[in-house]
């Protein structure tokens, strides 16, 4: 077990190293930077700063510094912001976290409900609508179905706030920020538990409708147990077992998703800095943001790994 | 239990379906399923609508009108009309067609990358094996959405016209398709080698392309039609992403994605949601029934794997 | 002997895609207290469905038991409500599988496992529950009861999980046993202490036990009583000694033809012409026509009814109703 995770940490190192190189060389291609595209500058003052920021040097010296940087906690500078990337990250990520965190909490409720009672009623009418509804879910482009809600709730219906996270001019504190917030995130809320349920839900489906049919499930009935019990003990337990890998992937999609999200939304978490930076070419922010995406991925991907060998008793080592 | 007559009954079906061959039987058992059948149709009636229906409107000319602006849904105009008096419905048909080509082409483009390198590295394994696993590793690495987002920004930097920026997309959105398909094909692969039939085949002595193509891609083509099918849903959903934030393909050429784009503006989202709700709902409907009849396909040709 | 298990007219029927699979045909058989009845049969006949039908636990919606009585301790099962039955499953009337190996709940310890019957039915706390499932853990012959309590199955052999079986199954003190080819899944030499072990509970207990099996040596060496299912029918039933010296049914003398005899080694092992027949093709005639040496006329077109043919053997076959009707 020891061995196989430092061969795995080994591996992450090296596809994270390459993914750096990747995207430093990605953004390094794309034309035009900020400093470029600030009409402000005399051509001077632009090669002063170019200098400064040494980006005239040749595309892998910039890299090693970047990476060198990173290294000792420095991402580069946000030039459109004038604040350590770092600094941007802390101050927008944990607004992400939040709506990732309970939009997850709500996709797992729903998908283990929803999916264990489908599963159950195998082929019923209940069991096909939802079948239906998850296939909607999963075919509506999230960007779509944000601009849908927003007009019918908030600008139609004036039920719910179009955007943002605190109402402009706002300065609430205690439990009616709370509140505030809370109001302000169901929309953004809804829409990614909308867009992450259908794949789940569907997966508990399968994975419990081959579990129920296995022997284990027959004895268990057989001796007697309340179904809610055999569902929930002797089902569950099996269908969710597999199911555990996934939440090693599920953080990094979730911020990758909100792009979209924080974008239509206009809430402000890292992937709306991210959507604003891109328009100004701010490459720091960028690459800091690509890379976080990425080590979240790799980093996931053996969490999937471990927390798969810790849960399963019969792959234990 | 069940299985026991299951059993009884399998073997006699495969005793008397030897001469009715396995696909026309796969087609039954996929014609039974009447979702599945609904979907096709969905999915059939929007072709045809986009690439038939435009012909009989007589607004196709796109002619720019001032004294139909922005007007809502009539027995004239289905759909209304936008900001420059152009018929919505037919360019939403329009639409239509270059985002159906875009997601239908792309995804030939990567199930013809991702299965040719997935083959390759589950054949042969070994050096080869790893090389192309690595790069999909890489890939599958860096999240999908920045790195359409540079494509797109690159092309608009090297100021690609935009008549040529509908192929470039349908590249982009292939590169980054490939490599989930290309694992999934290997990890087929792989599991189809040990299988009995192909230890026969290696016992019998048999050539490696004969064992390639007669033996394995036989096995692997029911799994590539349900992953293509499925693919061109979400070639349609990132195309429409891509074209909605400015970056995919771009105005004049109508897209549902780049039609979208009209919420953009405060009024047009709000006073005029004739103008993108319908494209949406384009999308969404085509998806949704692509993926509807995807699965069924699946449940027919791949029982194995569902889900 | 008060009869604790008495069927009649059991009718079981799966509904697939290409039509309606009788799997249960008009079945009755009893099984009295104290003893072992032994159902025999080939896979498809129809004996595992008899099981489940007893314990409620055919799988719908596709099977569904549409039709005959089940009396159980002079109670009818099929009138009972989901709930009323499920105090009796696990509780008076047990069951046993043939796959030790899958059938036990890979992610639940041992102990866990055999406690929930004893917490469901005796209303044990957990407390009293483990203890006696320690101590049913040493009863089936199983040393380090405690440690094993904290295995999961896949640390035990399949010998040991089938024990833990019958222990979770006697747990409550069942009045009836149904064992569904307890021993098919098993080596030849833990097979015996499996069958020993079942005899040995049942002589303590007098429950009795519902045997299912293909194998005839397992029929010899338990059975009280035997029932010959074919194609969802019973074709044969009677004493075991009586059945064995003097079998009556042709599919009965087939089988016992194809067991190989020791000291007696014959050039080929008998085995019975052709196959079951396809069960969703069956029109009304004696199922076994197509392989049966005798075949006549009649049993092409019309079922035998089961009838009493001498001491205490039924069988269902043309040859011996018309030797009677013909007197």
């Amino acid at each position: 077990m020891r061995t196989y995770i430092s061969k795995r940490i080994m591996y992450m190192i090296i596809i994270l190293f390459a993914a750096s190189f990747l995207i430093f060389c990605l953004y390094a291609l794309t034309p035009g930077d900020f400093i470029t595209g600030n009409i402000k500058l005399t051509p001077e003052r632009k090669e002063e700063l170019r200098e400064i920021y040494g980006l005239n040097k040749p595309v892998i010296e910039r890299y090693v510094t970047w990476m060198n940087n990173a290294f000792h906690g420095d991402f580069g500078y946000s030039l459109s912001q004038q604040k350590p990337v770092l600094t941007l990250f802390n101050q927008y990520i944990w607004n992400s976290f939040l709506l990732a965190i309970v939009s997850t909490f709500l996709t797992w409720l729903v998908a283990v409900v929803v999916g264990v009672v489908a599963a159950y009623k195998q082929y019923s009418w209940f069991d096909t609508i939802v079948m239906v509804a998850l296939f909607a879910a999963m075919s509506i482009p999230s960007f779509f179905i944000g601009l849908l809600l927003i007009k019918l709730l908030a600008v139609d219906l004036k039920w719910l706030p179009p955007g943002g996270m605190l109402t402009t001019g706002s300065n609430a504190t205690g439990l009616a920020y709370v509140k505030e917030v809370i109001h302000h995130m169901i929309l953004p809320v809804m829409v990614m538990t909308l867009l992450g349920v259908g794949s789940l839900t569907r997966y508990f489906r399968s994975n419990m409708i081959d579990v129920i049919k296995q022997d284990y499930i027959r004895t268990a009935r057989a001796k007697g147990l309340k179904e809610r019990k055999v569902l929930f003990t002797h089902a569950l337990r099996n269908a969710l077992l597999p199911a555990i890998t996934l939440v090693g992937f599920e953080l990094p999609a979730l911020f990758g998703g909100s792009l979209i999200i924080e974008k239509i939304f206009n809430w402000p978490g890292i992937g709306q800095l991210y959507m604003q930076s891109f328009s100004l070419r701010d490459y720091p922010l960028l690459m800091g943001f690509t890379l976080f995406i990425a080590i979240l991925t790799v980093v996931g991907t053996l969490v999937s790994d471990i927390l798969y060998h810790v849960a399963d008793p019969r792959v234990r080592l | 239990m069940s299985t026991i007559n299951g059993e009884a009954t399998k073997a006699y079906l495969s005793k008397k379906s030897v001469h009715t061959s396995l696909w026309r039987q796969s087609l039954r058992r996929l014609l039974k399923n009447k979702l599945a059948v609904f979907g096709f149709v969905v999915v059939a009636f929007m072709f045809a609508a986009c690439f038939i229906g435009p012909l009989f409107s007589p607004y196709t000319d796109n002619k720019i009108n001032m004294a139909f602006m922005n007007k809502p849904p009539s027995l004239k105009h289905w759909l209304g009309t936008d900001v420059l008096g152009r018929d919505v419905l037919t360019r939403v048909l329009q639409a239509g067609r270059i985002s159906l080509t875009v997601g239908l082409a792309s995804m030939v483009l990567s199930v013809f990358i991702g299965s040719l390198l997935g083959i390759i590295a589950g054949y042969y394994r070994g050096i080869v094996d790893q090389v192309i696993m690595r790069i999909a590793d890489l890939l599958l690495t860096i999240p999908s959405l920045p790195l359409l987002f540079i494509f797109g920004a690159l092309l608009s930097e090297w100021k690609v016209p935009t008549d040529y920026r509908m192929y470039i997309v349908m590249l982009m959105l292939s590169i980054v398709g490939w490599p989930g398909l290309a694992r999934m094909v290997r990890g087929q692969m792989l599991s189809l080698r040990e299988r009995e039939f192909m230890q026969a085949a290696i016992v019998l002595g048999l050539r490696d392309r004969r064992k390639l193509f007669n033996h394995l891609l036989p096995n692997l083509v029911p799994l590539l039609i349900v992953i293509a099918t499925l693919n061109i849903g979400g070639a349609i959903l990132s195309e429409s992403v891509l074209s909605y934030f400015g970056l995919g393909v771009m105005a004049p050429t109508p897209t549902w994605g780049n039609m979208i784009d009209a919420a953009n503006n405060m009024i047009d989202f709000q006073e005029h949601p004739w103008l993108w709700i319908p494209p949406g709902f384009s999308i969404f409907a085509t998806v949704i029934a692509i993926n509807i009849f995807g699965d069924g396909l699946r449940d027919v040709l791949d029982p194995k794997q569902k889900r | 002997m008060n009869s604790i298990l008495d069927i009649e007219h059991l009718r079981t029927h799966f509904k697939t895609d290409d039509g309606t699979v009788r799997a249960v045909d008009d079945v009755s058989f009893q099984v009295r207290q104290g003893e072992i009845v032994c159902i025999v049969g080939e896979s498809g006949s129809g004996k595992s469905i008899t099981a489940m039908s007893v314990m409620g636990l055919v799988e719908g919606p596709a099977g569904r038991v549409v039709g005959g009585n089940i009396r159980f301790d002079g109670e009818e099962l099929l009138k009972l409500s989901r709930n009323e039955l499920r105090t009796i499953r696990g509780n008076e009337i047990a069951m046993i599988f043939q796959e030790p190996m899958t059938s036990l709940n890979p992610v639940l310890k041992i102990g866990e496992q055999l406690m929930e019957p004893l917490i469901e039915h005796r209303k044990l706390n957990k407390k009293a529950a483990r203890k006696r499932a320690i101590e049913l853990i040493n009863e089936v012959g199983i040393s380090r009861a405690e440690q094993i309590a904290d295995s999961y199955p896949h640390e035990l052999s399949g010998g040991m999980l089938q024990r833990i079986m019958i222990a979770i199954a006697i747990s409550c003190g069942p009045k009836l046993l149904i064992a569904d080819e307890p021993t098919t899944a098993l080596d030849v030499t833990i097979q015996a202490q499996i069958l020993d072990m079942l005899r040995k509970f049942k002589e303590e207990s007098n429950m009795s036990i519902l045997l299912i099996t293909h194998d005839l040596g397992v029929v010899a060496e338990m059975a009280d009583y035997v029932v010959v299912m074919y194609a969802g029918k019973v074709v044969e039933e009677g004493e075991v000694v009586a059945l064995f010296e003097n079998p009556k049914h042709p599919y009965t003398q087939g089988l016992l033809k194809s067991k190989p005899i020791i000291n007696q080694r014959q050039e080929e092992l008998y085995s019975i012409p052709g196959q079951v027949p396809n069960p969703l093709e069956l029109v009304p005639s004696c199922y076994f026509h197509e392989r049966c040496a005798h075949c006549m006329e009649i049993c092409k077109t019309t079922q035998p009814a089961l009838k009493e043919v001498g001491n205490q053997q039924k069988v269902a076959c043309w040859l011996y109703e018309e030797a009677t009707a013909n007197v």
